[in-house]
């Protein structure tokens, strides 16, 4: 009788269920259940990660580390990347000015240091009497002249700038046809001498060699002339010079190895004797 | 193996001046560490190696520059005995002598080499250079002249260990 009574009721209870009828009761019931099943997961979901962090902070750590090692590792492949590429551009615009200025021969050479005393503009190149440079020969870059070399050893050689005090220079200025001499300053800078009172130099004037003296061939860009000073009393008029060359910046010098500095000193006459 | 740790550091000092150093002039002038170091080291007690690291950094100098051969090495040696002469007279206060030596030192070094290149028929007019290259390289010879000093202090406690007595 009993079963017959618990058949009846299930059968009625799945008859309103399958008919919507339970929707209503299932919810207020359901709702409930849910809320305290979702609070209890969540509670559950933090204590397990409670439990278990250390394990992940320690993997975040080792992969924290890892990334920041490629991070570095790859902004140093950057930098080098960087330098290749200005260094290649440099190349490419020296190998630019030797194609068009095909009647010399040159070799390059990296600035690798600079003379110790502040009194002294000269800088050392890697290559030396090995790689046929002799005393005497130019040095330019492609924007114009830097100096000739001083001295030489088997890997290295000494070069002396153009605005060393102890530089002297036989220079034409490519407007007027003027000559003048232009000498190194304590200062690093470049200045015109010996300018006749009658010529007429202009601020912007191109500055280059000359080819007098034999030091230096003829037509190498030096610089522009800035400002002229002319004073009625002196003998001569001087002019300071902008040079083409950054000196402060030198990495990677030309040296014209097939032209030899003339040693003219035999055909000046001594004045000394009677 | 004192005079080989001497060779080492200014090999290593003559390399630093000439590739960093020079390339970061205030004006015209520049620290010079090789004077600095061995101004420190002469002022070290018990340190009795002073005359060679003078003639081993003054050589190395000389090498570097394009100044006639020896002359930083007369030069550096007359820094040296002004740095022994005043470790006798100013003993009490390492520091101070320090940055006398420095001062001194940095005067010798520019004025022989002044003086070198006048010789050499070179015009140097006193003024500027007094301006663009002596005054900025004593400033920055002193400013760095403390900090040298103190490193050269642990290098002669390293190199020259005080003796305990039993």
């Amino acid at each position: 009788m009993q079963f017959i009574v618990i058949f009846l009721v299930s059968l009625g209870i799945i008859g309103l269920a399958l008919g919507g009828y339970l929707t209503p009761i299932s919810r207020i019931v359901v709702n409930p259940i849910v809320s305290a099943q979702t609070w209890l997961a969540q509670r559950y979901q933090a204590v397990q990660s409670l439990i278990t962090q250390p394990e992940d902070v320690t993997t975040l750590r080792q992969k924290n580390m890892q990334l920041e090692a490629e991070n570095s590792r790859l902004q140093v492949q950057i930098i080098e990347l960087q330098q290749q590429v200005r260094e290649a551009q440099l190349l490419s615009t020296l190998v630019d000015y030797e194609r068009r200025n095909v009647e010399n021969q040159y070799i390059a050479a990296s600035v690798i240091a600079r003379d110790i005393s502040p009194f002294m503009h000269y800088v050392i190149i890697d290559r030396g009497s090995d790689d046929g440079l002799r005393k005497g020969m130019p040095v330019i870059t492609h924007q114009g002249l830097v100096g000739s070399i001083a001295a030489v050893t088997a890997g290295a050689a000494r070069v002396q700038l153009i605005n060393d005090p102890g530089s002297s220079i036989n220079v034409i200025l490519q407007q007027s046809g003027v000559e003048a001499v232009l000498n190194g300053q304590v200062t690093g800078e470049i200045a015109l001498d010996m300018i006749s009172q009658n010529a007429t130099v202009q601020p912007g004037d191109l500055v280059m060699t000359s080819g007098l003296g034999g030091n230096y061939p003829a037509n190498i860009v030096i610089g522009q002339v800035v400002t002229v000073r002319s004073e009625a009393y002196a003998l001569f008029q001087s002019a300071s010079i902008q040079p083409a060359v950054d000196f402060s910046q030198l990495e990677i010098v030309l040296i014209i190895t097939n032209f030899q500095a003339e040693n003219i000193s035999p055909l000046i006459p001594d004045t000394g004797n009677p | 193996m004192i005079n080989l740790v001497g060779l080492i550091l200014f090999g290593v000092l003559a390399i630093l001046q000439s590739t960093i150093v020079s390339r970061m002039p205030l004006l015209n002038g520049s620290a010079d560490l090789i004077l600095l170091f061995i101004v420190a080291w002469a002022l070290q007690e018990r340190v009795e190696s002073a005359w060679q690291w003078c003639l081993i950094g003054g050589i190395f100098a000389s090498l570097y520059s394009a100044l006639p051969f020896g002359t930083y090495l007369v030069a550096y040696v007359i820094a040296t005995g002004v740095a022994r002469l005043l470790k006798r007279r100013v003993w009490k206060a390492p520091f101070l002598a320090m940055l006398a030596a420095t001062f001194i030192g940095t005067l010798v070094v520019h004025v022989i080499a002044w003086f070198t290149r006048t010789v050499m028929g070179v015009d140097m007019p006193l003024m500027t250079i007094l301006n663009v290259i002596l005054l900025p390289g004593l400033l920055l010879n002193l400013l760095l002249a403390i900090p040298v000093f103190s490193l050269m202090r642990d290098m002669a406690g390293w190199l020259y260990p005080e003796e305990l007595e039993a």
